[in-house]
């Protein structure tokens, strides 16, 4: 850093001084970093709720709640970590910061909306969490909002339909800032076919976001009306149909699923290549499925309600596209893994974390086909055998993808260097804790546990007693490691441009980026992720 | 902000125009989770919904409709009278799609209240007594005319910060993205309208 001349972003002046430098800024990397503190505070806030959960579950019967609150626990766990975290996380903290670097712009396509977006995500997310406090006692509806509970429900459900409704809207504009950025704003040269896959996975992203979101803000309207008008759309009494609810919501919140994975699966596709350094083992399949997925993603959302009253063929053909979006993500997986193949693989924490996204995203897709078919989701509904699926998917992966994104992009965001033992200690905490919390929901769902239930039958206190003491182990090490971050953050090493010699966009500017991220526009000419250069690049 | 003096100010009409139609693009959407609704009641109460529409003051609602098709024609030749640098013209044209916003709002103030005379809104015993059909044919009624009403308020206040605009001379011949996007918006209000009068005014 000592001969660039340029002021990185973190210390560049602007029109507006201190906090307001940051709170009115429209630069698409200080955005990326508000993002990143609302996410880590809000994921804590919505992890102590689940950690209070486990403790109420450690032993049947009553322990330390009772089971209103439990409603409302679990209602605004999952509000929290799917509205605010998962669906946004990824695209709105490294797809601000690194979208623009990736394809060679200063900037999103319209910086001032990519502000609002943040503001209209605060206040959506603010109001999640009120809605615990304000009003008739905590939503107790689950953050699937189902009718006919959620219109009956005395507690304040508005609050967190409105809530979702605005945080929806923020992940709206953010898509279609995404998208415009995409169309417009590449660096000359850059084809479609030049441009990185952790792009390819936003691009795709924004789509969905863009196409399936109106439609649970308007689905969110409706059960408004049911509450405040009567209108009688989903009330059997009135003519209406409370399953058209569950199409309608799930229509959007399934391939929100993809809204969720797929950023996830372009950050490892971006890791993978780094630390083997060796090209990404095909790029046009690793786009096609990334197209394919959120284009299938759209056709599957039925597999939701098998039990909830749809005629044979329906829940033949959703049972069959669900098998069919397995493959895209398959592919994706043998071309991470193949990218390794032969590869001089250095297993730093951000590869770390990847490889186990891997292992987690498997279990976590193929215990998907265990829903996925007719006659085993019978079965396995509504059992804790779907909170294990969907936090290995969510958590598993998602989230361990986000722990790689945040070890690979740390000093460039930062320009310092974290601990790295510490780092690798962390992720062994996280990945203990992460398997032994959820991996015994799998066996009590087989063998009956229902989900989202407060009490249970003695049969199945081993599981929910390993499964605490994994949650404790879990929160040891996400605590560990954002200690480790934050140390770095303020007193670690400077970090040289490229420490891990990654061969795309962002690692052949300074660290931090200066403000406008590029001096000159750079000229694109080959293929990302060629590697040919490599012995120069070695220190 | 003056933190990007190159790239927010001025952002160019192809790049604001492509993020104007992919947000028309989700507002079609909102509205189409309203008609797939309204879809699926109308397959089921087919009759009923005969009924219940010839409730609906079909004239209010042509009249209405013109209201519309005309004012979407006068937002568009606003457009064009910009790029060709006529001020005046520009005014006139705008401040005539404003007049007959309004006078769409005034009518679907009337249409309204004079069903709510009738004892026919949301929830009412009057309408608990129909039949289910009816019932909610009323339902989508208010909720896709209201949804479309609050879109026409939007759009003239988007029209208004381009009257102030233009008189301001911000919006000019050489710079005009900002008119030609609320007239898009504009034009989406009418089409919405175009398949709501239809489905809600001419099914008896």
């Amino acid at each position: 850093m000592g001969n660039e001349p340029e002021v990185s972003y973190l210390e560049y002046q602007g029109r507006h001084k201190g906090i307001w430098s940051w709170l009115l800024s429209t630069d698409h990397k200080r955005i990326g970093l508000l993002y990143l503190y609302a996410v880590v505070f809000f994921f804590f806030v919505a992890a102590t709720l689940g950690l209070l959960m486990r403790i109420e579950l450690i032993a049947p019967g009553r322990t330390i709640m009772e089971p209103q609150t439990y409603n409302g626990l679990f209602t605004i766990h999952g509000i929290i970590m799917i509205f605010v975290i998962v669906i946004p996380g990824l695209a709105a903290v490294f797809g601000n910061f690194f979208l623009p670097i990736l394809i060679g712009a200063r900037d999103v396509a319209f910086p001032k909306l990519n502000l609002f977006s943040w503001y209209l995500y605060m206040t959506g997310a603010f109001l999640g969490v009120a809605s615990q406090f304000l009003g008739s006692g905590p939503p107790d509806t689950g953050w699937t909002f189902y009718v006919p509970y959620s219109v009956e429900s005395g507690t304040s459900v508005i609050w967190a339909l409105t809530a979702a409704f605005i945080l929806g809207f923020s992940s709206i504009l953010t898509g279609l800032n995404f998208i415009v950025t995409i169309h417009r704003m590449r660096a000359p040269g850059m084809k479609w076919m030049r441009m990185p896959l952790f792009p390819w996975a936003l691009y795709a992203t924004a789509w969905i976001q863009v196409l399936a979101t109106p439609i649970i803000g308007i689905t969110l309207l409706m059960v408004i009306a049911e509450r405040v008008l009567n209108i009688g759309f989903f009330d059997p009494a009135l003519g209406g149909d409370p399953v058209l609810f569950q199409h309608l919501f799930w229509i959007y919140s399934h391939p929100a699923v993809y809204i969720m994975i797929l950023p996830a699966m372009g950050v490892v596709t971006e890791i993978f290549p780094t630390f083997s350094q060796k090209p990404v083992f095909g790029y046009g399949a690793i786009v096609i499925s990334s197209l394919a997925i959120a284009f299938v993603g759209y056709f599957v959302w039925g597999h939701h309600m098998f039990t909830s009253g749809m005629s044979y063929y329906a829940r033949w053909f959703f049972s069959f596209l669900t098998f069919i979006v397995a493959i895209p993500s398959a592919i994706k997986v043998f071309n991470w893994i193949s990218t390794m193949y032969g590869g001089s693989i250095d297993l730093k924490p951000p590869l770390l974390y990847a490889i186990s996204f891997i292992f987690l995203f498997l279990i976590g897709g193929f215990t998907g086909l265990v829903l996925g078919s007719l006659a085993t989701n019978v079965q396995t509904h509504d059992t804790a055998f779907v909170v294990a699926h969907f936090h290995y998917i969510i958590f598993g992966g998602m989230g361990f993808s986000f722990f790689a994104a945040i070890h690979y992009w740390f000093p460039k965001m930062y320009g310092r260097m974290y601990n790295n033992k510490v780092a690798n200690i962390a992720w062994g905490f996280n990945f203990v804790g992460f398997n032994l919390l959820y991996f015994p929901h799998f066996i009590i769902g087989i063998q009956g546990m229902p989900r989202r239930a407060y009490d249970y039958l003695p049969q199945f206190q081993t599981g929910h007693v390993l499964s605490t003491i994994g949650a404790f182990i879990l929160i040891t090490g996400l605590i560990l490691m954002v200690i480790n971050l934050m140390v770095a953050a303020r007193r670690g090493a400077k970090a040289p441009a490229n420490p891990w010699h990654g061969v795309t966009l962002e690692w052949m500017i300074p660290s931090p980026p200066p403000h406008e991220n590029f001096d000159e526009i750079p000229e694109i000419t080959t293929q990302p992720y060629f590697f040919g250069s490599k012995d120069k690049n070695k220190e | 902000m003056a933190d990007h003096p190159t790239h927010t100010e001025h952002i160019d009409s192809e790049t604001g125009k492509l993020g104007m139609w992919l947000f028309l693009f989700t507002e079609i959407f909102l509205f189409s989770g309203l008609f797939l609704v309204y879809a699926i009641f109308r397959a089921k109460y087919s009759a009923d919904f005969h009924v219940a529409a010839a409730e609906l003051n079909a004239f209010i609602g042509t009249i209405n409709t013109v209201f519309l098709l005309v004012s979407s024609m006068t937002a568009a030749m606003a457009l064009t009278a910009i790029q060709k640098g006529n001020k005046r013209l520009t005014l006139i044209l705008l401040l005539v799609t404003l007049l007959l916003a309004a006078l769409f709002l005034v009518n679907k103030y009337f249409e309204w209240s004079h069903k709510f005379e009738y004892g026919i809104y949301p929830g009412s015993p009057v309408l608990k007594n129909m039949s289910h059909g009816e019932l909610l044919f009323f339902g989508l009624y208010y909720m896709m005319t209201g949804l479309h009403a609050l879109h026409v308020v939007i759009g003239m206040i988007l029209l208004t910060i381009n009257v102030v605009k233009v008189k301001l001379g911000t919006v000019n011949s050489e710079r005009y993205l900002i008119l030609e996007n609320s007239a898009l918006y504009w034009h989406l209000v009418d089409l919405v309208w175009i398949f709501l009068f239809p489905l809600l005014y001419l099914i008896t």
